[in-house]
């Protein structure tokens, strides 16, 4: 019906029509879904949430005399980064920890400062201590560096998450008789409450069920600012059991994303700390929906009520690897405050912020109505629901 | 010298005695009061800033307390910092008062400190440590 190409005529004429995934919601309530169709061009969708498969790399330029940091080591602010590639350049990834951090010696570890922070610092402007130490070479004399870093002088600075933006995901309830502390939060005993962490109805791989209009080279907010949809995520698992509005009943889908780390802000990457557990980042993405006909605009207009997920017990089944749910339950129910599970009435608490996926949401729609976001053609596919393509698990082998 | 905000519930029969003045007279502490009511057939309840040397307060404490008066730290120990709140609700259902919540309009976490009884439970496991213990 509509061509991504004709809808960024109009973005550039500033004749868009732009909504957020809440407000199609309404609008095909009330005027259905063909009309809606005909009338909006773009559907915008926000998730805010803890995301640990994310870092940064950086190229820090050539000190004088040259240091090849690359096969040595180095920490930015205490924090280790991985160092195997060319002279100067490093990754930094989100959960790594100071070497000197207790860890989970003192249980439950607080892991107040690691990988998440310091990329939360460098996006704010703040001045970084980096300490590189390497085994010296003719060309590459140097053996030892410290000095500060701000990310206006670096090179490049690119936030490169390998996985993000999960297709759904799990509820964590705790069946034992003791506090447990995961990385879906602290979970108290006996059902003591459930944790989820989804924008449900706002979340972009929800609303595009089958990944009709995104794939690699999608552009998206990112951070903040733009960044690409680079290939499918890692543990990407589209053949996942779906309702018949297509939406997947448990985790499916994800994205890797890349994006300019100088162009984005701290308030949407967040150093995360999750006692017990480590250090995350919070990442931002809002991701664009092109209306191109009356499917996508149906799939845009899922609502909570008809979004479901497993409800998965985390002080054994998820930890030993055990397949299996305790309860099929909807994000209504589950913002509602409390859903029940075996009976029992159980508080819910949320990781990922409704409100901020809301206000990413509407920010991405100002930058298309504005007309300073084109939307871009996939260059390529994921990998499809029907492709085969499967999330599996490790099988080990003896080394012998 | 150091100042504490603590409050005091006064169980019915001690209402109508003069008890607080002793805190000054016998334990050479200064009181502020910042709140105070008494329901009638209920309690008096009164939020009180008390300066004074640490020992003198610990006695005091201890006289009031002998008294049948029952102390509670104040809540507003436990502030929110707004600029690191991402309002994801974690903090949520581990908040045995209900102090936090969401509005379910908004989707945005609500703390009300009235209802807080500085458990301090919500502070270590706020993924961004927004909750802070004021001392």
């Amino acid at each position: 019906m509509k061509s991504i190409k004709e809808i960024n005529a109009k973005i550039k004429k500033g004749e868009a029509v732009v909504v957020t995934a809440e407000e199609i919601i309404d609008l095909v309530g009330r005027k259905g879904a063909k009309k809606a169709a005909q009338e909006v061009d773009v559907v915008t969708t926000g998730t805010f949430g803890p995301m640990c498969s994310s870092g940064a790399y950086f190229n820090v330029g050539h000190s004088k005399p040259r240091i090849k940091i690359g096969g040595g080591s180095c920490k930015v602010n205490d924090v280790p980064a991985y160092t195997g590639f060319a002279a100067v350049d490093f990754y930094l990834g989100a959960t790594a920890v100071p070497d000197d951090d207790p860890l989970n010696k003192v249980f439950p570890g607080e892991f107040k400062y690691g990988g998440g922070h310091v990329i939360h610092d460098i996006v704010s402007g703040r001045d970084v201590r980096l300490e590189a130490a390497a085994y010296g070479t003719d060309c590459y004399p140097r053996k030892k560096l410290e000095t500060l870093l701000n990310i206006k002088n670096l090179n490049e600075a690119v936030l490169f998450n390998i996985r993000n933006c999960y297709q759904n995901y799990n509820v964590a309830v705790n069946l034992s008789d003791k506090m447990i502390y995961t990385y879906m939060g602290a979970l108290k005993p006996r059902l003591g409450n459930a944790n989820y962490c989804s924008a449900g109805q706002l979340s972009p791989l929800l609303k595009d069920p089958y990944y009709k209009t995104l794939g690699v080279g999608t552009k998206i907010f990112l951070g903040g600012g733009v960044g690409y949809i680079a290939w499918h995520g890692t543990q990407h698992n589209p053949a996942v059991k779906r309702k018949e509005n297509g939406a997947p009943q448990a985790p499916a889908g994800t994205i890797a994303v890349i994006g300019d780390l100088k162009q984005m802000k701290p308030e949407w990457l967040v150093g995360t700390s999750m006692l017990g557990y480590g250090v995350t980042l919070i990442v931002g993405i809002g991701v664009p929906i092109p209306v191109l006909d009356e499917e996508t605009v149906k799939y845009a207009a899922i609502r909570d009520e008809d979004l479901y997920t497993q409800v998965v017990d985390y002080s054994e089944a998820y930890p030993q690897m055990v397949a299996g749910s305790l309860a099929e339950v909807n994000y209504a129910q589950l913002k509602s405050g409390t859903i029940t599970v075996r009976g029992k009435q159980v508080p819910t608490g949320s990781l990922s912020s409704y409100s901020k996926a809301r206000d990413i949401a509407e920010e991405l729609k100002l930058w298309i109505r504005k007309g300073d976001f084109l939307l871009t053609e996939p260059v390529a596919p994921l990998p499809q629901a029907d492709s085969g393509y499967t999330f599996k698990a490790l099988k080990e082998r003896p080394i012998v | 010298m150091p100042s504490k905000r603590i409050v005091l519930h006064f169980p019915h029969r001690l209402v109508d005695q003069p008890i607080v003045y002793k805190l000054v007279k016998e334990y050479d502490l200064q009181f502020n009061i910042l709140k105070a009511y008494v329901t009638p057939q209920e309690e008096g309840l009164m939020v009180l800033e008390l300066t004074g040397k640490e020992d003198n307060f610990k006695k005091g404490v201890e006289y009031l307390q002998s008294c049948g008066v029952r102390i509670q730290p104040l809540s507003q120990d436990v502030i929110r910092n707004q600029s690191k709140c991402t309002d994801c609700g974690a903090c949520v259902p581990i908040c045995p008062t209900g102090a936090l919540v969401v509005d379910p309009i908004t989707r945005k976490v609500l703390f009300y400190d009235n209802k807080c009884i500085a458990c301090e439970l919500c502070v270590k496991i706020c993924p961004t440590r927004a909750m802070e213990v004021r001392f």
